[in-house]
């Protein structure tokens, strides 16, 4: 991106010439080549140099080197300085190093792969790289797109071809696009040798959905749409090869232009510390300036007079001057308020809470074998203050499996299992499946667990054999039998896939169709039925049904579709029938199920002939056709006989709604942010238990226009503050529609959620809308944004960043999730399935989406608290150290695991002090400076008093500066050790190591530091000897270290008592319960279990798109025979039209050309039915 | 943690199980509960007020005698003598009577002090040569640079020892005497050996090796500081031993006050004589001052201290009242913690959720 934006001239319109490079060449494209890395060989040192001095303490400690390199004032040796920054800036450099060096091979391997290229008259396999705008590429199947191409041929009829989006929008389904009709029939090199039309069309840009170009040939101009595109990061599926002109590459890609900037992240606890390193240079300079003066006036007052014993330096003849250099010796001597070590010790600390995440059982997937991983190491206190998660929908909250669990035929449901004493048994891994070795074309997959099914099956139920029979027929699914007996499914969505499945396996196999049959395999038998009409699902009619001439010669209409249509559409003497399944399906739906009633009809010869009739007239009309095809099915679709309904689970992760559940008791907002449809998502919504039934309101924001969207997000905001004012207010009139009581209620509990789709979205994020937006959702408990790009996705998480100041994460399993993790302040990735680009991008990754609650709720949680204690006490010891001028180094940053993990899951209220940055602010830092201040100053004057007149019990001369200096120093570790221990909450055997493992180290080092022998071989370095032992051998210094100890340790006791006794927080009620607890013996609880209370039935027919009805029965998809041809003769080349139009409405993209459709074709809706291709 | 396995199979990346590694390590969790704090204080109040009365017993016993000798009697004299630097060279001694009211009982230590002499200074505590005063030769040659401008005389050879520490030595000798009633003045004997910590005598400060030399011959080519009547191998004319670097006075010296106001060791009573064999009997003393240390520049003061000790040290006030005052400050606070949870936290109350 970078690299196009370099160029001075911002491109305005695009034209690409096939096979002509030359020509190309002109514009300076972005060619193939993609780079993610920030550095090269020689650019990396100055980048990353000048990246780690951003850090205020890297900067900070460069110019403290730089005053002790002047021998006037410097008083602390240089290397004491040195020596760490080296080793902190080495470490950090290597590090990045490391990654960046990833990051270019992972470019590599993407930049080598192999692609075909058409080069002078020949295919030629290029490398990814050297694949250039306009030239013309081959891809096989299973192949990715190497670049944003226009598709111009394919192995399949008509320039059709197959791809999966899943990188792009998360959707796992298949989609159709289709070629030029004038291009379809290139398919040859030599005819691809001489295509040299032009396309002008849009500039790079980031819109996923849309594209609009036109392509000129032989004089003529054809529009060009998204339809035609394949994009990068698109794989070719179902498709032997096609043929595509490059339009946009390498960087300028749709894909790449939606990956967002790498950004360098940094916790808040980082920036607050670098705001406090400032606060506390500041402090410096001025203890620095008050020394200093004081050091003026000193000088000048008595110094002058101690001129006979200390003679001034040449330069110290001003008393002013000597001030100003002691101003600079004492900032290097105070600098140990923020010694280097701080940086250091942070960074170990959240290296082994890294550890921890990686190291944790409870986040180990055993089926993928995966284990959580900490990608970035930096991060890990940040996870304890998430406010709100952005969640990915597909393979996240969802497995992306469809399943066929439930069914109720004729009133008696199959599913469930009961146990000996009729109660319902759960069904876990361990439950026995059914047994399916009786149908030899089984699909293994497949489960389920009541055999009471497989019985009714067998005893051939009629209305069971019905029931599977439609779920066989009814379905615009395409069979690919690859072997004898291996079947598989190329299903429009995973629904349908699912319910032919399900026939499938209870006997009734879906074999083969032509346009006009389909061959079912019922219970072993083999038996073709006649395919009359399929009359296709769509948005309004939400079912589908097709008609079919079974070989007994009975015509028969089997359909299905939402409850309540077909239910409006039941004959009369099913009432009954009607009720009963009712019930089922409330049960199902409150289950989180997706269900679909199923029905058929016999159809009687004639009255089906005068029908047919009706529908071949009404498909040749011109004006209104879609409504007269509606009125005609409408007309047949009536007095329907229930068979049934299905129930198909859309499994979510294991897990989902429970996480979820106790993610929101954390106060944690949960978005979801999916490419899938808007019915889908809600769905989603339901089941995961975000939305429900018993919310006040469920806004939903879908429009197209700027001033729609205002007002849809104007007034869902006003309905909501208008409910609070009117309840706030007591105003009873306008809400006579309520008791007053409720009313008030409702402000309590009111839930709102609010959906909203892509196109709204682009609106509602522009600036004068985005505000709206922001208070809207903030006042939802749900918000779900569906049909979204990967860059709204990132918008939406920039946008609450930036106006929220709240931690993000967002979490997702693909590529089009990767600019969104890339973007908040934690991305987590879905660790465990195909596609790695997420979890590359990602800071974390782990398998499953329930342990998020883990990694938030016990790691990020205990991470916070640990950091926070570390930090205040770090600052605590700091000052109290650094103000009485002595320096001790053993320090370990072991403390504080409160609460134990089941308890952290169980209360997760306990993770909010996090949220609202409580345990180290501003505030945190001051009273634990006020507390190192206070310690430093008892530290210093009870000695001080003690010594004045203090001598040894020998008589022997003993207050000297030496003395002192390691009476202070050891009461210091003696009061910081006993601080810490009444700090810690949790005293392991790691903590007692540390705490009493650092006493016996400072004690061996002060002796060691003071020995004879040390002495003898430097006795300028360390001219202490023998102090230690003559001090510490004195019972008046331990009588000063006890006092100093008790005084310095009873404020900090009383405070803390009496905020533990009268107003203790959560944490502390908690770790009382687990006390208590613990003392009662073991007692294991359960987590609270999540009920579903929704009864909202939910279809698959609502997450369903107008289906390849047409396609089928036109047979337009079919292919004659296993090996494909590149043309067909005996397909008809004006019915390609028919395609378009297909296309054209599933897209809603109105394409106002008549040139590529050839005017009077029109009439080609009428092949509709076989009928009439027939005599076509 | 653990052997490591190579491990294999299905599960190959599963985390181990240690307690270390999942967080499960068993842990003590102490809780400030009233239970534990309250008795705590107490007990606190009680150790403490213990300690502060048993000291305030023992320092009582103790007795301390301070003689500011700086103008005192005839040293006014030489007090004004000292103001011109020009005198420097000549000896001045003068002496000052005091009494004992009480007698000073077992063992009587004799203590110089000065006020206002701020040996604390960081440029003075730098200005010395550890090096030096260890015996390297090499040093005794080339002092460190740290005792500039002590460090070469104006001819620029080196001086030992070097820098302004050993440069402002206390140069001031006393002697003490007794008025044996109805008799002469006994001259009270001072252990004068003895008085330096053991590690500094034998390790901190070595002559250089003399190999079968004088101690003189070995500092020939040094020069005695500035501010110094005799070089260092002449400290001690009547103990040849406690002469260059170990002499004991120049130990004591070297080792730098804490703060401005300091007294340092001058002698232990030689308690042998039977005269002293208990301490030092009440009545009136004698001390005749060589006064050669000059103090006006600085504004300094100059005293002697007679004290006994015990088992902590001198005459310390400080640490009896400030443990008194901790225990009765703790004890107070108990209580009002007492009070405070009695009424409102009693049992828990708040910790129901």
């Amino acid at each position: 991106m970078a690299f196009w934006r370099r160029n001075s001239h911002v491109e305005k319109e695009r034209h690409v010439k096939a096979n002509a490079r030359d020509y190309n060449d002109k514009f300076s494209y972005a060619d193939n080549h993609i780079k993610t890395s920030k550095y090269n060989v020689f650019t990396f040192l100055p980048i990353n140099l000048f990246e780690q001095f951003q850090r205020v303490a890297n900067a900070y400690f460069v110019v403290l080197l730089i005053l002790q390199i002047i021998p006037e004032i410097s008083s602390l040796s240089w290397f004491t300085t040195i020596v760490p920054l080296v080793l902190v800036l080495a470490i950090t450099a290597v590090k990045d190093a490391t990654d960046d060096y990833f990051r270019h091979k992972s470019d590599q391997q993407v930049n080598n792969r192999q692609s075909q290229v058409l080069i002078r008259g020949s295919l030629q396999n290029e490398k990814w790289m050297n694949v250039r705008v306009g030239d013309i590429i081959k891809l096989e199947n299973n192949q990715f797109v190497a670049a944003d191409i226009l598709l111009l041929c394919s192995s399949e009829p008509y320039g059709l071809c197959y791809i999966e989006t899943a990188d792009l929008d998360g959707e796992t389904n298949l989609k159709v696009r289709q070629a030029l009709t004038i291009t379809s029939d290139l398919g040859d090199i030599t005819k691809l040798m001489d295509f040299d039309g032009e396309v002008i069309c849009e500039p790079p840009n980031n819109k996923l959905d849309k594209f609009t170009g036109t392509l000129f040939w032989r004089d003529n101009k054809y529009p060009l749409d998204n339809e035609k595109m394949l994009l990068r990061g698109c794989v070719l599926r179902n498709t032997e090869w096609c043929f595509g002109l490059v339009i946009f590459a390498g960087l300028q890609t749709k894909l790449m232009q939606n990956c967002g900037k790498t950004s360098f992240k940094r916790t808040s606890i980082d920036k607050l510390m670098n705001t406090l390193v400032l606060w506390i240079f500041a402090f410096l300079i001025c203890m620095g300036v008050i020394l200093a003066i004081g050091n003026t006036i000193w000088e000048s007052q008595i110094g002058r007079n101690f001129q006979v014993f200390l003679p001034w330096n040449e330069f110290q003849r001003s008393a002013v001057f000597s001030g100003f250099l002691t101003f600079w010796s004492y900032i290097i001597i105070l600098n140990t308020v923020v010694p280097i070590s701080l940086y250091v010790s942070v960074e170990v600390l959240r290296l082994g809470h890294s550890y921890f995440i990686n190291w944790d059982r409870k986040m180990y997937y055993s089926q993928t074998d995966t284990a959580a991983e900490a990608r970035t190491t930096t991060l890990n206190e940040e996870l304890g203050q998430v406010e709100f998660i952005f969640s990915d929908k597909t393979g996240t909250l969802t497995q992306n499996i469809m399943v066929f669990s439930k069914c109720s035929i004729n009133g008696k449901t199959f599913g469930d299992i009961y146990n000996e004493y009729d109660q319902k048994v759960e069904i876990t891994e361990k439950t026995a499946c059914v047994d399916f070795s009786f149908n030899p074309l089984c699909d293994r997959r497949f489960k389920f667990y009541d055999s009471n099914l497989v019985e009714a099956i067998k005893l051939e139920d009629l209305a069971v054999q019905e029931f599977f029979r439609l779920l066989a027929l009814c379905h615009t699914v395409m069979p690919e039998e690859k072997s004898e007996g291996n079947l598989v499914y190329q299903a429009q969505s995973p629904d349908e896939g699912a319910l032919v499945t399900a026939a499938r396996n209870f006997g009734f196999v879906f074999r083969a169709r032509t346009p006009e049959t389909i061959t079912l395999c019922e219970m072993g038998r083999a038996v073709t039925y006649q395919l009359l009409a399929i009359l296709d699902f769509n948005n309004v009619r939400k079912r589908m049904s097709v008609i079919v001439r079974n070989p007994e010669g009975q015509i028969k209409l089997y359909s299905k579709g939402a409850d309540t249509i077909i239910f409006d559409r039941l004959d009369p003497s099913n009432e009954d029938l009607m009720y009963t399944t009712s019930e089922h399906l409330n049960e199902f739906a409150g289950e989180g199920l997706r269900t679909l009633a199923l029905a058929y009809k016999d159809l009687d010869e004639d009255d089906f002939d005068v029908w047919m009739k009706k529908l071949l007239f009404a498909s040749t009309v011109i004006e209104n056709r879609e409504e007269q095809l509606a009125v005609l099915y409408e007309e047949i679709e009536q007095g329907l006989k229930l068979l049934g309904a299905t129930a198909i689970e859309d499994k979510l992760q294991e897990g989902v709604p429970e996480t979820i559940a106790c993610l929101s008791l954390a106060d944690i907002k949960i978005w979801v942010l999916t490419g899938d449809k808007l019915e889908t998502a809600m769905n989603i919504g339901y089941s995961c238990n975000m939305l429900r039934d018993d919310m006040n309101e469920v806004f939903v924001i879908s429009s197209h226009t700027v001033q729609e969207v205002q007002q849809q997000l104007r007034s869902a905001k006003e309905h909501i503050l208008g409910l609070s004012r009117v309840s706030s207010t007591g105003d009873v009139e306008k809400t006579n529609m309520f008791a007053v009581d409720s009313v008030f209620e409702e402000t309590i509990i009111a839930e709102y959620a609010l959906v909203i789709n892509g196109h709204s979205l682009a609106h509602a994020l522009e600036p004068q809308l985005e505000h709206v937006l922001l208070d809207l959702a903030c006042l939802c408990k749900t918000v779900i944004c569906c049909r979204v790009t990967p860059l709204q996705k990132a918008q939406v998480v920039e946008l609450v960043k930036r106006h929220k100041g709240a931690v993000t994460l967002a979490i997702g399993d693909g590529a089009n999730d990767v600019s969104m993790i890339k973007t908040a302040h934690i991305g987590v990735g879905i660790s465990g399935q195909e596609g790695m680009q997420a979890v590359l991008a990602s800071d974390y990754s782990f398998a499953q989406f329930r342990y998020l609650q883990r990694l938030l709720l016990v790691h990020g949680r205990w991470s916070y608290f640990r950091m926070c204690n570390f930090l205040c006490y770090f600052f605590y010891k700091n000052f109290a150290f650094t103000l009485v001028h002595f320096w001790y180094g053993f320090f370990c940053g072991f403390s504080a695991q409160d609460v134990n993990d089941q308890n952290s899951l169980r209360y997760p209220c306990l993770y909010k002090p996090g949220q609202q940055n409580l345990l180290f602010n501003k505030r945190q830092f001051f009273l634990c400076t006020l507390q190192g201040i206070g310690t430093s100053f008892l530290l210093f004057f009870i000695p001080y008093g003690a010594f004045s007149v203090m001598v040894k019990e020998d008589g022997s001369h003993f207050s000297d500066q030496q003395t002192f200096a390691v009476t202070i120093a050891t009461s210091l570790v003696i009061v910081v050790s006993v601080q810490i221990g009444l700090d810690k909450h949790y005293w392991t055997a790691v903590n007692h190591l540390f705490i009493w493992g650092s006493l016996t180290v400072y004690f061996a080092i002060l002796f060691a530091m003071q020995s004879n022998g040390i002495f003898g071989i430097f006795p300028s370095n360390f001219p202490f000897i023998g102090t230690a032992r003559n001090c510490l051998s004195e019972k008046s210094v331990w009588l000063v270290i006890l006092l100093t100890t008790v005084v310095c340790v009873v404020p900090g006791l009383v405070v803390s008592f009496l905020r533990a006794d009268l107003f203790p927080t959560l944490t502390d009620k908690v770790r009382h319960l687990q006390q208590l607890r613990k003392r009662e013996g073991p007692q294991e609880q359960n987590l609270r279990r999540v009920r579903r209370t929704s009864s909202r039935r939910s279809a698959y027919a609502f997450s369903h798109q107008q289906g390849f009805g047409e396609l089928i029965t036109s047979g337009k998809n079919m292919r004659m025979n296993t090996v494909p041809s590149v043309s067909s003769p005996g397909r008809t080349p004006h019915s390609s039209t028919w395609i378009e139009n297909v296309l054209k409405r599933k897209n809603e993209v109105s394409c106002a050309n008549d040139e590529s459709t050839g005017g009077p074709e029109n009439s080609d809706i009428a092949k509709q039915t076989p009928k009439q291709q027939h005599t076509d | 943690m653990g052997k490591a396995k190579v491990k294999s199979g299905p599960l190959a990346r599963r985390p181990d199980n240690s307690a270390f590694k999942q967080q499960r390590l068993p842990a003590w969790s102490p809780m400030l509960t009233a239970n534990t704090v309250l008795p705590f204080f107490y007990f606190m109040a009680l150790i403490c007020m213990l300690l502060g009365v048993w000291l305030l017993l023992t320092v009582q016993s103790t007795q301390e005698m301070k003689l500011d000798y700086t103008e005192a009697g005839s040293c006014n004299l030489c007090y004004i003598k000292r103001q011109n630097a020009s005198n420097a060279a000549q000896s001045c001694t003068c002496s000052v009577m005091f009494s004992i009211q009480k007698a000073f009982k077992g063992d009587v230590f004799f203590y110089y002090g000065l006020k206002n002499f701020h040996q604390n200074l960081r440029r003075y505590m730098d200005s010395r040569d550890d090096g030096q005063m260890v015996g390297r030769k090499r040093n005794l040659k080339n002092p460190s640079s740290y005792c500039q401008p002590f460090d070469k005389d104006q001819t620029g050879v080196p001086i030992a020892p070097c820098g302004a520490v050993a440069n402002s030595i206390f140069n001031d000798s006393f002697t003490l005497s007794y008025h044996q009633p109805g008799s002469y003045r006994v001259r009270i004997p001072l252990l004068r050996r003895g008085i330096t910590w053991y590690t500094d005598e034998n390790v901190k400060f070595r002559n250089p090796k003399t190999e079968n030399l004088t101690l003189a011959e070995v500092f020939k080519d040094t020069a005695r500081p500035l501010y110094w009547q005799k070089p260092v191998y002449e400290l001690d004319p009547d103990d040849p031993t406690n002469n260059g670097f170990i002499n004991e006075d120049l130990i004591i010296w070297m080792r730098e006050a804490a703060f401005p106001n300091f007294k340092k060791l001058y002698g232990v009573l030689n308690r042998a004589d039977e005269v002293f064999a208990k301490g030092l009997p009440a009545g009136n003393y004698t001390i005749d001052i060589n006064y050669n240390f000059p103090v006006q520049y600085f504004r300094g003061r100059k005293e002697v201290v007679l004290t006994t000790l015990t088992w902590f040290g001198g005459q310390n006030h400080f640490l009896p009242v400030a443990y008194l005052v901790t225990s009765s400050l703790i004890l107070l606070l108990a209580v009002v913690l007492t009070v405070i949870w009695w009424k409102f936290g009693k049992a828990g109350k708040n910790m129901q959720e």
